[in-house]
């Protein structure tokens, strides 16, 4: 819309008194409208920025559309707030008409959203959000996690990579709120039931910018490994800090993926190096599509894919696959939710064919990644082993798992030796 | 940013015909306009409603008071904490809002104790910090208020799950809230307060409990930022701590000054300036924040006593 016209449409509702755009009605053959909210105010918006431009790459290289109707993405700010992403959710779905919404960058924001379309049954898609208990305990129908995880489900692979390593004692530092939670808890259950030993745990508020306080205690504990679940500018300052002070090179470290995502490291010098996580993408890695993949994002972009633009260019390939399936009705709800549940998504920028579990979360081959540089001088992460077939469940019966409590500070399932 | 204390318009008199036919005009709007918009502004307009009373809560001790509050925004999550987690534990929604407002006047009266010693800024600040206090507790206790993730529950009861009826209960609600607050202020105690607002020193010479006043107008200002808060609660079926943040209390206060501070129905005219045009505005642009700060500017700069007061000078210098 250009500057006329919205002045134009600012002046006319102005004077009617109302805030009203036309309501749209819902054409079958029309376009399929997609509802994607990101935040691209606030403390996470850079984040959000590659989210929507992850989105929206897929669907440019796909001609913007789908089984011959054309794809239509509305973004909405959610600006890192539940109650504005409510209040956004809700005008995509009564007044944009969208067929599905998709998106959100923080937990509490994609909660929120799911609290509402639980209510009305709109297909709600989290390739972000990792809140454990949405594909869990919790789980809502209409609520899939395409080309998304579960906070717990990578730190288990990572945890029996280290005891293999040799590694016994781990030492925890970890921001104190859910995601951190449930990382930390998924890697402390797998770590102490194969025979490790949790020495200490370390929680400390968002935006922690001095660690000197953390990092002497994590230094005397005697842990040979230091296990950390950082985030944004929190993984910048957690790492500088951990090379500043000489625990770099002593104690090893390794962590939950967002401390290594791209959208941190790609500003940072030597101090990442080496910094080893698990995750189900690697930008590193040499399978052909992945290549291909980091290429044409570094084309368009200027810089290396993070987890953001990379998660929902594969959940928009997700339903654009499932769509196909049932040549592009989306307005049939349930048979929509079942195509998606059902498709495979074999062309993604992994490389390995992914299908979801019965709780609406995919099941990754997860690649244990470490920090180098590549042949450009940019540090990436590069794969260095393999799990197959790791679900959120990792090898617990679901149903027995998910009698355990949901974790939490006071719950990290470290089992008594 | 004290309330105007010098030429206090005088208590309606003159413009009473003018003054009830706006009334009139903007009640009638509130109640017809719901029938012509499509769901989503009816959401919209009921969200108007309820930070509209809040708005009001907030004008009794900033405009009727000369005590400007920055602790609300967390007295009116209070209350929404606590639907939702009656809610959750299996509670009747009724019993719900009656814990919730109780617990609301609860806090407002305690923090009413510990701000009424000061005023001016320090009455600002330390509101503040007490807001704080308890954004910080929702923030941390985690068992029970759910930590950042917050809470979510079904709060509406089945009868008013539709967006025109549940905009119909609050319209009922607010109206009835409306009138009491639009009362209060005008009794005898309400005059009193504004007696403290212009000079607390003089009130207290001519015998007036003035501790006691402000105390009172604190914990009852706090009681109807406790009835938003429930109401809000039934309108989104979620809480987190951004619902307790300083952000809300901050907003809570710019729709009172908007629309007019001391004016207690500009609260309305507040409300619905701020939401509608975030609403409006974030659909052009993701700079919809600058666009309110440049309005908040411009207001300041323009209308600084907000939109009624503004009219009521115009109307004024004509006569």
């Amino acid at each position: 819309m250009d500057r006329r016209t919205f002045l134009k449409t600012s002046v006319a509702a102005a004077a009617a008194g109302a805030v009203a755009m036309p309501h749209v009605a819902r054409a079958q053959g029309g376009p399929i409208r997609i509802g994607l909210m990101a935040p691209l105010t606030g403390v996470v918006a850079a984040g959000g920025r590659e989210m929507v431009d992850g989105f929206n790459m897929y669907w440019e290289e796909h001609g913007n559309e789908v089984a011959g109707r054309k794809v239509e993405v509305i973004v909405e700010d959610d600006a890192a707030n539940p109650d504005t992403a409510l209040q956004k959710a809700r005008r995509l779905v009564e007044q944009a008409n969208v067929s599905m919404l998709f998106g959100n960058l923080l937990a509490n924001t994609g909660l929120a959203v799911a609290n509402y379309v639980k209510g009305n049954g709109m297909p709600y898609f989290i390739p972000i959000i990792a809140a454990d208990d949405l594909t869990q305990r919790n789980r809502i129908k209409n609520v899939i996690r395409v080309a998304g995880y579960t906070a717990s489900q990578f730190p288990r692979p990572l945890a029996d990579w280290a005891l293999k390593q040799g590694y016994k004692k781990v030492a925890t530092i970890s921001q104190d709120y859910t995601f951190g939670h449930e990382q930390c808890g998924g890697f402390c259950q797998t770590f102490t039931e194969g025979g490790g030993k949790v020495l200490g745990q370390f929680w400390h508020p968002l935006n922690t910018s001095d660690f000197s306080p953390y990092l002497g205690q994590l230094a005397n504990l005697g842990a040979d490994v230091v296990f950390a679940m950082e985030t944004g500018a929190d993984a910048t300052r957690l790492m500088q800090q951990y090379a500043n002070f000489g625990l770099k090179g002593q104690i090893p470290l390794i962590g939950a993926m967002n401390m290594t995502d791209q959208s941190v490291i790609r500003t940072m010098g030597d101090e990442v190096d080496g910094v080893v996580v698990a995750a189900h993408f690697a930008e590193g890695s040499p399978a052909p599509v992945t290549q291909s993949f980091v290429a044409a994002y570094g084309k368009k972009f200027g810089k290396l894919p993070s987890l953001y633009g990379f998660s929902m260019y594969s959940g928009a390939m997700w339903v654009d696959e499932a769509l196909k399936s049932i040549k592009g009705n989306a307005e049939d709800r349930d048979a929509f939710l079942a195509s998606v549940m059902k498709t495979d998504l074999t062309g993604s920028p992994l490389g390995q064919t992914v299908k979801m579990d019965d709780y609406g979360n995919p099941i990754y081959d997860v690649h244990i990644r470490k920090v180098v540089k590549n042949k450009d001088g940019k540090y990436w992460n590069e794969p260095i082993a393999n799990y197959p077939n790791v679900s959120q469940f990792w090898k617990y019966d679901p149903v027995t798992y998910m009698k355990q409590p949901p974790y939490s500070r006071d719950f990290q399932g470290i089992k008594k030796s | 940013m004290s309330a105007p204390s010098s030429p206090v318009p005088a208590p309606l008199g003159s413009r009473v015909p003018l003054a009830g036919l706006a009334v009139a005009l903007g009640a009638l709007a509130f109640a017809v306009l719901p029938l012509l918009v499509p769901t989503y502004q009816v959401s919209i307009l009921t969200e108007i409603l309820i930070f509209a009373v809040l708005a009001m809560a907030v004008d009794v001790l900033a405009g009727f008071t000369g005590r400007t509050p920055l602790c609300h925004g967390a007295i009116f999550g209070v209350a929404t904490y606590v639907v939702v987690y009656w809610s959750q534990q299996g509670g009747a929604p009724v019993t719900g809002v009656l814990l919730a407002v109780a617990a609301a006047t609860l806090v407002a009266a305690i923090f009413g104790l510990l701000a009424i010693r000061t005023s001016g800024v320090y009455f600002l600040l330390l509101t503040l910090a007490l807001g704080m206090i308890v954004w910080g507790v929702c923030l941390r206790w985690t068992s029970v208020t759910g930590g950042e993730n917050g809470l979510r529950g079904t709060v509406r009861p089945e009868l008013l799950a539709g967006h025109l009826p549940f905009y119909y209960a609050v319209f009922a609600v607010v109206g009835i809230i409306t009138c009491v607050m639009w009362r209060f202020v005008r009794s005898p105690f309400g005059l009193t307060l504004r007696g403290i607002r212009d000079s607390e020193s003089r009130m207290r010479a001519l015998g007036y409990n003035v501790s006691l006043h402000l105390f009172l107008a604190f914990t009852i200002s706090g009681f109807f930022a406790g009835l938003a808060g429930a109401l809000y609660a039934m309108f989104n079926d979620f809480v987190s701590p951004s619902t307790v943040a300083l952000s809300q209390s901050v907003e809570g206060l710019l729709m009172a000054i908007t629309g007019g501070i001391g004016t207690l129905f500009g609260a309305f005219i507040g409300a619905a300036a701020i939401i509608g045009l975030e609403n409006f505005v974030s659909q052009y642009t993701e700079r919809w924040q600058s666009v309110l700060g440049l309005m908040f500017i411009l207001i300041m700069i323009f209308a600084p006593q907000g939109v009624i007061g503004r009219v009521r000078d115009l109307l004024t210098r004509r006569r």
